[in-house]
């Protein structure tokens, strides 16, 4: 019991946690959603007994504490899944705006050339 | 006499974007004309600026939100009082610009509404029920009727334009539901004015059941994140 409960605690100071960021604008809906989604379920499980071993047995695993680690370890991998593809996607967008702003000082050292005035 | 800017968000509009920049010039020659190029791969700027329009493109894509943002930038930095958004797509009527701008004598934004009685233009299925929800919502807290919070075709007076150029959401549905809510909880009052909306001239709707219901659930999200936010906490930025 006191597990579930010290679940439910850690739960739910995750969700405020989220939720303040997203109050401040320092955290995008889009990152948010994975952690909110977790916390929620985190602490449905906590507080409704017998939940776990319900859904355990449904799905067939034999020690409900196997499926708390299966689950958790699917949603750090899906998490990191999901920031390695943002990387990905800034890196590039990083390297555009590197190669426009260094075709930008040409084009304006350019013009200040032709101008006559100090570049 | 105010200036005005429309300001026209484009993603690969090149076959639709000559004839709106015609059709709004003719009709107001006394407001100027921004085309903001999302990061098209079609020659969606230089067929803008070839009629006629000032053209900023964007090096990618960053969505009609953040299209939006450069926009409102672009218009505080040239000392703009009213921008007016207009799709690329020619679903808009330009004749329409005038009732948006006249309209902001008594509200701060003005939001084209495109399902004002008469009007042939309808949407079902799970996308209303959001947008019904949105409207409720919003309407609510502005304490005015906001019909259609999702509809593109909108203004904005000077108390607007001088908030979303340090306050304007690039998020999904920021552009739309995120900047009223934002203005709304700023102190701005929103109104509305009956609009047309026409079909596509160029593309396919984006419109599915299962786009749909994935719609339902962003929508519900973004009114989430919306009521959470504090407005005064807001990460304002620099001009």
């Amino acid at each position: 019991m006191s597990a579930s409960l010290l679940g439910a605690v850690a739960a739910i100071l995750v969700f405020i946690f989220i939720v303040i960021l997203l109050r401040r604008g320092l955290l995008k809906e889009k990152y948010a959603v994975l952690w909110l989604l977790f916390a929620a379920v985190t602490v449905v499980f906590a507080l409704v007994p017998g939940a776990l071993r319900w859904v355990s047995d449904l799905l067939g695993v034999e020690i409900p504490s196997n499926l708390i680690f299966f689950a958790t370890s699917t949603l750090l991998i899906l998490v990191s899944i999901q920031m390695n593809y943002e990387l990905s996607r800034h890196e590039a967008r990083i390297r555009r705006l590197a190669e426009e702003v260094a075709l930008l000082r040409e084009r304006l050292d350019e013009r200040e050339g032709e101008s006559g005035g100090t570049p | 006499m105010s200036r005005v800017l429309v300001a026209i968000p484009a993603w690969n509009e090149e076959p639709s974007i000559p004839g709106v920049i015609s059709k709004v010039a003719s009709h107001r020659p006394d407001a100027d004309i921004l085309v903001v190029d999302d990061g098209s791969t079609d020659s969606t700027a230089k067929v803008a600026a070839k009629a006629g329009a000032a053209v900023v493109s964007l090096p990618f894509n960053v969505g009609v939100g953040g299209a939006m943002r450069t926009a409102f930038l672009y218009a505080i930095r040239k000392g703009y009082d009213v921008v007016i958004q207009v799709d690329a797509d020619g679903q808009h009527e330009p004749a329409e610009l005038d009732d948006l701008i006249d309209s902001l004598q008594e509200a701060d934004i003005v939001v084209g509404n495109r399902f004002h009685a008469g009007s042939t233009y309808a949407v079902r299925g799970p996308r209303r029920w959001a947008m019904k929800m949105l409207g409720f919502w919003l309407s609510r807290m502005a304490g005015a009727t906001i019909s259609d919070p999702t509809s593109g075709f909108r203004s904005a007076g000077p108390r607007a334009v001088q908030l979303f150029a340090v306050n304007y959401p690039a998020e999904y549905l920021g552009d739309t539901v995120g900047s009223l809510s934002i203005a709304i909880r700023h102190g701005l009052s929103v109104g509305q004015a009956p609009v047309t909306m026409y079909f596509r001239e160029h593309g396919r709707p984006s419109k599915n059941a299962l786009w749909s219901t994935l719609y339902l659930g962003r929508a519900t999200l973004a009114l989430v994140v919306t009521a959470l936010k504090n407005p005064r906490d807001g990460r304002e930025e620099v001009v």
